[in-house]
């Protein structure tokens, strides 16, 4: 039998008041019990599309149809009330409020009480057991890593008992064991009927997940194909229009000089709770260490210390000659070191402010951006032009706010400015996260030019192909320790993955 | 200090405490829902003066609350509509706010009733005592022998900790201030909820300023609520925006205008203008203390922009 076709978008249009048309007429079809792929280069419209589905946006013109019924949707509301969930590309939630706080928000009558949270909790966690999905509802929602908010995100949606669910780029935060287990939940959600809009920009995912897939470049729909029909580079070619590299070239170059040094660090965090473990490290000039581990083991953390956002417990830090210990993050900055931060709307943009600002940050105090003393707007407006071009920040204009650009293209405003200041240590972490195949092979270009150039680049992934493709040398981290370091021509994917579950290989072969 | 001057200094301080309560609990859901509203000052006088000169002319206490109320919500809706209406500066805005509430409760005060700026003495709230709870020792005078208004407050607090930590509504307005676009993505107005909270608030503040010439004094003065306003706006910071809290830092506040006025009574050798300042330098003073806690909302005095459309 012919699955029911769910959903049908016909000829969707949309231009942004700036100016930019992110759709053009675009139609789609999704089927009852389906996972559907939607790929496309960052700032191809997807997010505005599925935004327009979910009545954020309105389109300018186009049609709703759900269930082979015309629909109006002008409101979240109204799309939740017909079967539409939606997870956010960027968190939807309220980080002082609990796991249940979030999820039940706006979900019952305003005058109703919540008397027995325990009881709404205790049925949040069967819920989601019953899924697959492990959450503690009581928690605070700014405790939980970012893996588990998203967790929080999708049951939020299911909670409210939507049959079509839409997640944007929701792997973008997941380590690889979290992406098969969300996987596993989303196929046992399309057997029971659940149609699913998956946007995403990995390969293998769509392979592996997908039983349609369709292409956006533009603003503009390029084709629907079952996946039985498509191979990654197909795939990547009607997404960017040329052929794109897998696979980065790079050169032996000799280590240098030592520029990051950590001894015997230790950080104690809240409850006295270890999050880091006596970790001693070095990157030296014209290296890549990559950071390996599963999500919450740590490597935030490292990656605040190292870069002076966070005062370890005990150990020392030095920067070259210098010993930074316990000194401000402006001191680290002034040392050399930038940092391509993991929560991009957190900690290193200002949404609000436009594009060329955010280009400036931390770079304010610089000579180059002054007249007397004041800040030199035509300067700042020049460099950011500059860079804009250069890293291709697709964006209608230097003062556009940076909260309007697409997420993948906020991500290279962080990128490029960081490399711009061309730090002596560069601290990344997941510094493509949410870029499109073609914005990631540029900016691991970048990140190997830096290294070429003499910088040390502390690179924080937890996508190991990341890892595995740009690093020198591959540390792993479990609980807080450094559990294990390999070189990377010797580096092979099962010792790494036993270490990243915190098993050491002997262990591994004598069970 | 003898019992008898404690018992007398509580009881002050209850009354001295309730308008700053009605205030500042009125501005913690304003700003729990992320609109700072600095211009309770100017609703104070604006609910002072109606009071005032309801009971003047109707001689009915209860119609003057109304009135009170009806009209600092009218003020409450012109600030709400400029502020995330047509999302104007919020402080700009409260600040004109409270300028508006000095300038016209003086000048109708003036043309209406006295050229001598003395006004007539009008009825005022009178103490109702609460049997039995009333002879409770020490406590007893102090907290169930007082107005309608004060007894409000005892309803009021309570009220305000349930709806804000145990309603759906209370939920949505923690998240509103905090993340108003998390709300909106679940269908809730945020627009709404700020138009509500900000409405709720000019309301409490309307009462609390009534509360001065029909219930503390008998009279209206121009400028009467001398600073309250801003006491209840350093009120919800040093509370924590916790009712609860709140309605605490509302009785210290409201403790040092009666040791003041206690100081005062007592002749001490202090000019009496030294003792008038009390209030104030404590406020001064927990700002200063509450200040670096980072546990204000997190999108408080953002107007908010509703993408695309
Ligand atoms: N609120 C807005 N105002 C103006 N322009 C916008 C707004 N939101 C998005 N845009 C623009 O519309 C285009 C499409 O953006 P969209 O977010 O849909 O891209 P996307 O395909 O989701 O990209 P990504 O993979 O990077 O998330 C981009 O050029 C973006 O700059
Ligand atoms: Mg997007």
């Amino acid at each position: 039998m012919e699955a029911s076709t769910r959903l049908q978008l016909i000829g969707i249009s949309k231009t942004f008041p700036g100016g930019v048309q992110a759709n053009k007429d675009i139609s789609l079809t999704v089927k009852r019990g389906e996972i559907h792929c939607l790929l496309g280069e960052n700032g191809a419209g997807k997010s505005t599309l599925m935004s327009i589905l979910y009545g954020e946006y309105h389109a300018d013109s186009g049609e709703i149809w759900l269930d082979g019924q015309k629909a109006t949707i002008n409101t979240p509301k109204g799309a939740i009330s017909h079967g539409i969930g939606m997870v956010h590309q960027h968190f939807m939630l309220v980080p002082t409020l609990s796991v249940a706080e979030n999820i039940i928000m706006g979900m019952r009558p305003l005058a109703s009480f919540l008397w027995y949270m325990k009881d709404i909790e205790k049925d949040i966690a069967e819920f989601a057991a019953k899924r697959g999905m492990k959450i503690n509802p009581s928690a605070l929602v700014s405790t939980l890593s970012v893996g588990e908010q998203q967790r929080v995100e999708i049951i939020k949606a299911l909670y409210r008992g939507v049959d079509l669910l839409i997640l944007d780029e929701p792997t973008a935060v997941l380590t690889p064991q979290e992406t098969r287990d969300l996987f596993e939940t989303l196929r046992n959600l399309a057997k029971q009927g659940f149609s699913i809009i998956l946007i995403t920009h990995k390969m293998n995912e769509v392979m592996e997940v997908a039983d349609r897939v369709s292409v956006l470049r533009d603003g503009r729909m390029i084709d629907t194909l079952p996946i039985s029909e498509v191979t990654p580079s197909s795939l990547a070619r009607m997404m960017v229009g040329r052929e794109v590299s897998f696979n980065q070239e790079k050169n032996d170059t000799p280590c240098g000089e030592p520029i990051l040094k950590v001894e015997d660090l230790t950080l104690i965090g809240e409850k006295g709770r270890p999050l880091l473990k006596n970790i001693s490290l070095k990157v030296c000039s014209g290296e890549i260490v990559g950071v390996a581990g599963v999500d919450g083991n740590g490597q935030s953390q490292l990656a605040f210390c190292v870069t002076g956002l966070m005062k370890p417990t005990s150990g020392r830090i030095w920067i070259e000659k210098n010993d930074l210990t316990g000194k401000s993050p402006l001191e680290f900055l002034k040392a050399g070191v930038g940092h391509i931060p993991e929560d991009r709307h957190a900690m290193g943009l200002v949404l609000e402010d436009p594009v060329a600002y955010n280009f400036l940050l931390q770079r304010y105090r610089d000579n180059y951006f002054k007249w007397f003393g004041f800040l030199n707007i035509k300067t700042i407006f020049e460099h950011a032009r500059r860079l804009v071009k250069v890293f291709d920040v697709r964006t209608s204009s230097v003062k556009t706010p940076a909260a309007n650009l697409s997420g993948g293209n906020q991500q290279k405003i962080i990128v490029g400015r960081e490399i711009d200041r061309n730090p002596r240590l560069l601290v990344a972490v997941q510094p493509t996260r949410g870029l499109d195949i073609g914005a990631t092979e540029y900016i691991h270009k970048q990140l190997i030019q830096q290294r070429e150039r003499g910088a040390a680049i502390l690179l924080i992934s937890t996508e190991l192909e990341e890892i595995m493709a740009l690093s020198d040398r591959i540390l792993v981290m479990f609980e807080g320790r450094i559990i294990g370091e390999t070189d990377s021509d010797r580096a092979n994917i099962d010792k790494i993955g036993l270490w990243m579950a915190g098993m050491q290989p002997e262990e591994a072969k004598q069970t | 200090m003898d019992i008898l001057s404690i018992q007398i200094l509580l009881q002050a301080t209850l009354r001295m405490a309730t308008p700053l309560i009605y205030a500042g609990i009125g501005e913690t859901f304003s700003e729990k829902a992320g609109i700072i509203n600095i211009g309770l000052e100017g609703y104070m006088l604006i609910g002072a003066f109606t009071a005032y000169a309801t009971v003047y002319y109707t001689n009915n206490l209860l119609l003057a609350v109304v009135y009170a109320i009806l009209v600092t919500a009218l003020f409450g809706v012109i600030f709400a509509y400029l502020t995330i209406t047509i999302k104007a500066n919020q402080v700009i805005i409260g600040t004109a706010l409270n300028l508006v509430g000095v300038g016209i409760s003086g000048y109708l005060f003036r043309i209406l009733f006295a050229q001598t700026r003395k006004a007539q003495p009008v009825r005022t709230f009178q103490q109702l005592p609460i049997p039995a709870l009333k002879d409770i020792p020490l406590l007893g005078p102090s907290l169930f022998d007082q107005n309608i208004l004060v007894y409000g407050t005892y309803l009021l607090v309570p009220l305000a900790a349930i709806i804000l930590y145990k309603t759906s509504l209370g939920l949505v307005l923690r998240g509103t201030g905090e993340h108003p676009h998390a709300v909106e993505s679940l269908g809730i107005r945020v627009v709404h909820i700020r138009y509500g909270a900000v409405i709720f608030a000019s309301i409490l503040a309307g009462i609390g300023g009534a509360y001065l010439p029909i219930a503390h004094a008998n009279q209206f003065v121009e400028n009467m609520t001398a600073g309250r306003g801003f006491i209840a706006l350093a009120m919800v910071a040093f509370g924590r925006w916790n009712p609860v809290y709140v309605w605490l830092a509302g009785l210290l506040f409201g403790s040092t205008f009666a040791l003041q006025l206690r100081l005062q009574a007592a002749q001490t050798i202090i000019p009496y203008q030294f003792l008038q300042i009390l209030p104030y330098v404590v406020t001064f003073i927990a700002l200063i203390i509450s200040h670096g806690r980072s546990l204000q909302p997190r999108a408080l005095g953002i107007p908010f922009e509703k993408e695309g459309n």
